[in-house]
Parts: structure tokens; sequence; C-alpha cells
């Protein structure tokens, strides 16, 4: 079986990682550098994904996508509160975000597939082998939109999601193979956007996930923005500048939030600096990590209540607890770690880098899956209540939160009015009474045969397979044929839409492909041509008025070609131009070995 | 009368002998085909306790218990299939649904002893609307409390005053809810020793029906107290 590779797909950096002699390793880049920051810009030269592309947030903010994790699988209305806070502009068709780059809109599954391949690339070439499938992780309190839009996203990657693994569990594997303890273990999961607390139960290589809680829109981002809004408030008060009009500021002033933030997990102190428009100055300040705390209490805080729900859920008190694993960037503030200690009343595990571990248990999984690691299995739940629309608007629920995946529930339906010909069905998640108040995930007809009302009973099994994701069938109890079922959903594409982009990826890739190639000619070309300038500068003397000729025009056929668009005619006219100046090369090679040799003795050459 | 064919002695006649979805050779119930080692779909007519390899009883050693699903994860979990047929991935995503259930009602003493009750004596699941007898006029004042709780004004003495009562009725509630409970615990101990006892004759089967019978009603009591409990707290937050 071909090599499986692990993702973590996080809001504000990406890793890839694969299994190396029985351990998971990460893949590093051409840097050294092990993330990739989940960020893509589109420049003149076309998409540019990572590293270079955070160049651009300050330089093109209104072209430049971060945290599009923030958007997966949701609609623009559910994103309403935040939208002022994103530089560049979101629409929405069909209950699908859009976001607005140059000319073209792309849905989040697009842009996550863009980061998903420059992580394919780099484990390719880390690897040197083409790499199809994986294993991507998710935040544990996803949804079932969430989940796949993920798997939608890594379709459009040309990667094969074999499995969609909860970043919680995947870190608790990492965990687990390093540590090799037994007992009860809380992760907690406090990353760029998501926040996830989860409790497994460690025994003889089970992995088995008791409760899971979160807050899928709750992270380093919202920190980041509380110390920004504090910048931007002062300098509207001190230098009478309202920064919203200037987006190149505002990431600016964004950027150098998060870069205060991570100093202060080090230093008691530190020194604020950010640059004016129009020439107004600098902005200073001093903020002490008091300060800072002071600042983002209460989002801290936020991220007790699922902790404490989590363990009423899964009816266990903090003592029961043996150890507690820090995950995820936001997890080397010292008050996240203070707060933590204080709930478990235990010094929390901050002995694995709390940004690789998520990769590093995708890592593992994706070994599990391909036959590798047979000791080792996780048993993961459902986190949020699956249900349908009953009458009056209530959600029945069929599947609990918190139930062990894969999970299946039956329900029987009928009719109630002679001859009616279908039902229709509301599949909700959630954990609230009415339908309305809970996650719309998808709607189906089902198609009853015209009988008299009650006598049709058609069963309906909803399985939750073990990517969290929701399968569903139907079968006629009284013939026992099964039905074919068409779930649109919500909020998401459609199969046909994830089709085309698919499609789509492959032709920017193939562009793609040539725009680097005529990048390389033009480059190679110039080269070239100043080569056989300078040669020609030097060593005129040494070949034939038509030789002379020939190289002349070579290189003026080469200059022409080499502002087209054609690699191939350029390389065929660096060929030609290379014949041309073969004379030339061979006559100043003869040259320069015969003045090597003047003045030598016979003695030394032999 | 249909139940007596129930006894723990027929359990293996019931289920069904079928042929090997693959090598169509015959399986009598096993999980894997003894001659192609195909997995195989675990069948409806199969109960959870037999699922797990035990006997219907209503006491259950929770780390056998544990141990039987770890193992039989680890034979039908789909992350084991990833290579395997099509077919194969069906049975063992069926299949590791039906495990994941059996265990959760299995793991439960009340959800345990609801399913045997389902088993044994066919019962749906008996759903009181109205409160047990013993209970009639203090469930009605508890009503009525509640209400005048929830329409007073937080602030007010009269309040404060209502929801001390309604303190002090949760802790009885929860205390009639647990006694319940140890009733139930001797009626599972009861059940335990008839089954092991074996006997079929006319005693016995009265025995059984009476415990069956005691059993649903003390089970449907103890869900209604819950229901009232969980409406409290819910209330007084």
């Amino acid at each position: 079986m071909s090599r499986i590779v692990g993702i973590d797909l996080g809001t504000t950096n990406s890793l890839v990682a694969y299994m190396k002699d029985r351990k998971p390793c990460v893949v590093p880049g051409r840097s050294g550098r092990t993330m990739v920051p989940s960020v893509v810009a589109m420049t003149d030269n076309g998409l540019i994904v990572g590293d270079p592309a955070k160049e651009h947030l300050t330089r093109s903010p209104d072209r430049t996508v971060y945290s599009v994790k923030r958007f997966m699988g949701k609609g623009l209305a559910d994103v309403q509160g935040e939208l002022s806070y994103f530089p560049y502009s979101l629409t929405e068709k069909d209950g699908v975000i859009r976001i607005q780059l140059g000319a073209k809109t792309y849905s989040p599954p697009q842009i996550s597939a863009m980061i998903l391949k420059e992580l394919k690339q780099r484990a390719e070439a880390h690897l040197n082998e083409s790499i199809t499938k994986a294993v991507i992780t998710v935040p544990a309190y996803f949804n079932d939109s969430q989940r796949q839009a993920t798997k939608d996203a890594g379709l459009i990657a040309g990667l094969e999601v074999l499995r969609i693994v909860n970043e919680p569990t995947a870190a608790s594997l990492a965990y687990g193979l390093q540590e090799k303890t037994q007992g009860t273990i809380a992760v907690y999961d406090f990353g760029g956007g998501t926040f996830d607390i989860s409790l497994l139960k460690l025994k003889d290589g089970i992995f088995e996930v008791l409760a899971t809680n979160g807050d899928t829109h709750l992270g380093g981002d919202d920190l980041d923005r509380r110390i920004a809004d504090l910048f931007l408030n002062e300098i509207q008060t001190e230098h009478h500048l309202d920064l919203s009009a200037f987006p190149d500021h505002m990431q600016a002033v964004r950027l150098e939030a998060e870069r205060v933030k991570v100093r202060l997990s080090d230093e008691l102190k530190t020194q604020v600096t950010i640059a004016l428009p129009d020439g107004k100055g600098r902005y200073t300040r001093e903020l002490t990590r008091d300060q800072l705390d002071a600042l983002v209490m209460d989002i801290i805080e936020y991220t007790l209540a699922p902790c404490r729900m989590v363990l009423k859920d899964a009816g266990l008190t903090p003592a029961d607890i043996d150890a507690v694993v820090l995950v995820g960037g936001s997890t080397r503030m010292p008050l996240v770690r203070q707060r933590v200690r204080e709930l478990f009343g235990k010094q929390p595990h901050c002995d694995l880098n709390p940004d690789e571990v998520v990769a590093l248990g995708a890592a593992v999984q994706a070994d599990i899956l391909s036959g590798g690691t047979t000791d080792m299995l996780l048993l993961d739940v459902t986190p949020l209540s699956l249900g349908i629309e009953t009458m009056g608007g209530v959600m029945s629920s069929l599947i609990r939160r918190n139930t062990t995946i894969p999970a299946s529930a039956k329900e029987m339906f009928t009719t109630y009015v002679d001859g009616q010909t279908g039902v229709d069905i509301h599949i909700l998640q959630g954990e609230r009474e009415l339908a309305q108040d809970n996650r719309s995930l998808a709607r189906f007809r089902l198609k009853m045969p015209p009988l008299p009302a009650g006598i049709p009973r058609i069963e309906v099994t909803f399985l939750i397979d073990a990517n969290g994701i929701l399968n569903v069938k139907a079968s006629d109890m009284r013939t026992g044929q099964s039905q074919s079922v068409e779930v649109k959903p919500s909020y998401g594409l459609s199969d046909n839409e994830v089709e085309r982009m698919i499609e789509d990826s492959f032709k920017f890739a193939q562009e793609d492909v040539i725009a680097r190639k005529l990048i390389e000619a033009r480059l190679d070309a110039g080269a070239l041509l100043t080569t056989t300038e300078k040669s020609l500068s030097e060593g005129s003397q040494l070949i034939t008025p038509d030789t002379m000729v020939a190289i002349r025009a070579a290189a003026a056929a080469l200059t022409t070609t080499k502002d087209g668009n054609d690699p191939k005619a350029i390389r065929a006219r660096m060929v030609d131009l290379e014949q041309a100046a073969q004379p030339l090369s061979v006559a100043m090679l003869d040259e320069s070995l015969k003045r090597n040799l003047q003045g030598k003795k016979v003695t030394e050459v032999m | 009368m249909a139940h007596h064919t129930h006894t723990s002695g027929s359990r293996d006649l019931k289920m069904a002998r079928s042929m090997c979805w693959h090598c169509q050779s015959e399986v009598s119930g096993e999980y894997f085909c003894e001659r192609c080692v195909k997995v195989q779909p675990v069948s409806k007519e199969t109960d959870y306790f037999t699922c797990f390899g035990l006997p219907r009883r209503l006491t259950i050693d929770q780390r056998k218990l544990e141990a039987k699903f770890y193992e039989l994860s680890r034979a039908f979990h789909p992350d084991f299939y990833q290579n395997k047929s099509e077919a194969e991935q069906t049975i063992s995503l069926g299949n590791a649904a039906t495990l994941n259930t059996a265990y959760r009602t299995l793991r439960d003493p009340i959800q345990r002893a609801e399913y045997l009750l389902d088993l044994e004596a066919g019962s749906v699941k008996e759903i009181r609307t109205s409160p047990p007898s013993d209970l009639f006029e203090e469930i009605l004042e508890l009503q009525e409390t509640l209400e005048a709780y929830r329409a007073s004004d937080s602030a007010s003495e009269a309040s404060r005053t209502l929801r001390a009562q309604l303190v002090a009725e949760q802790a009885a509630l929860e205390g009639r809810k647990h006694a319940l409970e140890q009733q139930l615990q001797r009626l599972f101990t009861d059940w335990d020793a008839l089954q092991d006892r074996g006997d079929a004759g006319a005693q016995a089967c009265a025995e059984r029906d009476r415990l069956l019978k005691q059993m649903r009603d003390l089970l449907s009591n103890r869900t209604y107290m819950k229901n009232i409990v969980t409406d409290l707290v819910a209330t007084i937050g």
C-alpha cells in the first residue's frame, strides 16, 4: 500500500508528518522550518502559499487570505460578527462562503486545498515519491459540515482523505506512543482558532475517548484581536488616527499583537512599536505580562466551561485525571497553564512540542490505517448529538453526543395522508431543544410508495462513520428494497461543485507548471545571453566573421523569444545559440590552454 | 406463552445457521469464517449478550465487559480494514457500530435491565406520564412550588424561600431514586439466581413473570423520578 501522510491543517500553521522507523516525524521545508503558515496570497504572478504569502499580509491585505479554517463549512451569517476583522472580502453562494481574490472567488475548501497542495509537494520533495493519500486532522468539536469541507479540501488538492481525525485524539496517540502511560488523560488543545478538550482512557494500546467538548471559534486569533483592539484604541486617542481606513496597517497591528503575545510567554514585559501612516511617526508603548493577562483573562475563562462540562459528561472529577496534556500554540501562555493547573489540580504535561504533536499523531493514525502499527487503536466519539426535526420544530435526538463512533441509529417513517409520496427529513446537529437553535446539516426527501396512510414503512439508517461524518441509507421494510438518498447539505459544496473544483485545481496546477517553466527558461536564457556577450567581447578575434554573424543572429532570436510566453521555444533558441557559439567556446578554451602552457617547462606539463 | 422459549438453555438454538457471504461455507454465529477467514456481519438476530459471549444476567463484571469490548473492537474496527475489499469494509463498519451500541447498552445497569426486559418480555419501554400512586400528592405539590418559583421575582424573599424548599425537595427525590435503584439491584440479583438455577417448572415460571413485572414497574418509576429531578435542577440551576 502506498504511503499515507498525516496532516495538521491548522488555523495559523499547517504541518505534514510521516512514519519513519516506527517513529512519527515532521517533514521540514527547504529552510528547515516545519510549519507552513496557513496563508494564501494572490500575486501578479499567481497564487503563493506559506512563508512567502505571509509577507503579503501587509503588502496586499485584500488579496491575502489567513485563518480560512474559521470559514470551513460555514455560511456568511455564521461569521457576520467578525467580518470587519478580515481585510479580504467575503460573499456567499449556495450556503457556502466565497472569498474574493482578484477577479475570482474561492470557497474555503479551495483555499485550504492550496495549503494542502503545498504540504503534499513538500512531502513529495522530501520523500522523493508521489503522495496521494492522507489523514487530516480537525478540531474534535467540528460538526459534520466542517468535517465534510475538510474532506473536500483534500480531494481538491488531489489527496484521498482516508481518515479525518480529531486533533486532541491525534495528540493523545503521539503522547501515548512516547510516554507509554496507562490511565485517564485530559487533552487541552487551544490553537489558533479553535479550542477542544477531550478525556481519554489509555489501556493496552486502546485510546478510548470518554467525552469531548470545545468551541470551534475560540483561539489565539481572539487573543490577538483583544490586544490589537487595545493598540488601535490608543492610536486613535493619542494620534487621532483611525487605522481601519488602512488595511495594510491594520494587518501590521494584528501581526505585532501576535508577536507581543508570543514574547510575553517568555518575558515579563515587552516593547510595542507600530509605524503609523501619513508620516505620523510611530506608536510605542510597553506591555507587561500582567497587563496582557488582565486583557485576555475572560477569553481563557471561556475555555474552562467546556472543561467542566466534559468532566460531567464523562462522570469524572479532576482527581480522576492522571495527566493533562497541552496542545496548540496558545498553551504556551503562562496564564493558560496556570488556569489549567488550577482546574485539574495537577501540573500539565508540556514535554511535547505543542505545535507538532497533532501532526505527529496524524502520522501515527496513518500508519495504523496502512497496517504498519497494529497494537494501537483509537476509539473516538461524536462531539455533538445528531437528530431530526419532528413536529412542532423540536429536535429528536437519534445519536447522543459522546457516543463512540462508528455509531448508527435506525428510525421508521410512514405516511399521514393516503397516497402521500414522500416525507421531508431535516437532519440536525446540536444540544438544544428546538430545531432552529441547532445546526442544520442536511435535508432530504424520503420517497414513499403511494399507499393508504400509515401503511408504508421506510427504515432510515443514520450512520456516523469513523471520520465523524454522517451517511444516510433508507430501505422499504415491506419490500426489503433499499432506496438511494440524495442528501442536500445545508452548508457545503455539492458533489458536482467539488468535482468542478478538482478539475479547476488540476488546470491551475498545469498553468502553474507552465508559469514556473517559463520563468526558469527566461532566467536561463538571460544567463546564456550574458555569458555569450562576455565571450564575444573577449574572444571575437579568435573566430571567423561568418561565425560571428551566426552568433549575433542566434542571440537576437533568443532575445526576442525570451519575451514571449513559450518556454519550449526559448529552450530551442537557447540550443541554437549554444550551437552557433560553439566555435567561439572551443577557440576560447584552446586559447586559455595555450596561455596556461606558455612559460612552463615541458616536464611540468607532462 | 411465547417468552417461555427464551430460557437460557435454548439460546444457542436461536442462532441462525447461515452461509459465509464470501466462500458460501457454513458459519454459525462466528465472527470470522473458519474457511476463508473473512469477517462476517453480526446477525440482526444476535442479541447484545450473545454478541459479547455473555449469559443473560443483570450483574456483569465491568472489567470483563470492557476487555471483551476492546478485543472485539480490535476485530471489527474500520481502521484495520483499510486494505480490505469494499464488502469487508462495509461489514466492518456495520459490526463496529453494532458493537458500540451493544457496549453502551450493557455497560449501564439501567439500560442493560431495560434491554433484557425487552428481550425477555418483548416490552416496549413504558413511558409514565402520571406519577406513581404513592408519590401523587408530593409530586403535585412540587409542581405547584415549581410554578410559583418560576413566576416569582428572583430577588424577593418569597423566591428565596421557594428555592430553599425546592433544594430540599431535590434531595428528598434523589434519596427516593437511590432507594428505587437499591430495590432494583435486589431484583437483579434475584433474577440472576433464578436463571442460574435453570429451573423450568411452573413455580419458576411464575417467579420469573413476577420479577419481570416488578422490574418493569420500578424502572418506569425511576425514569419518571429522574425526569422530575432533571426538570427541577434545570429550574433552580
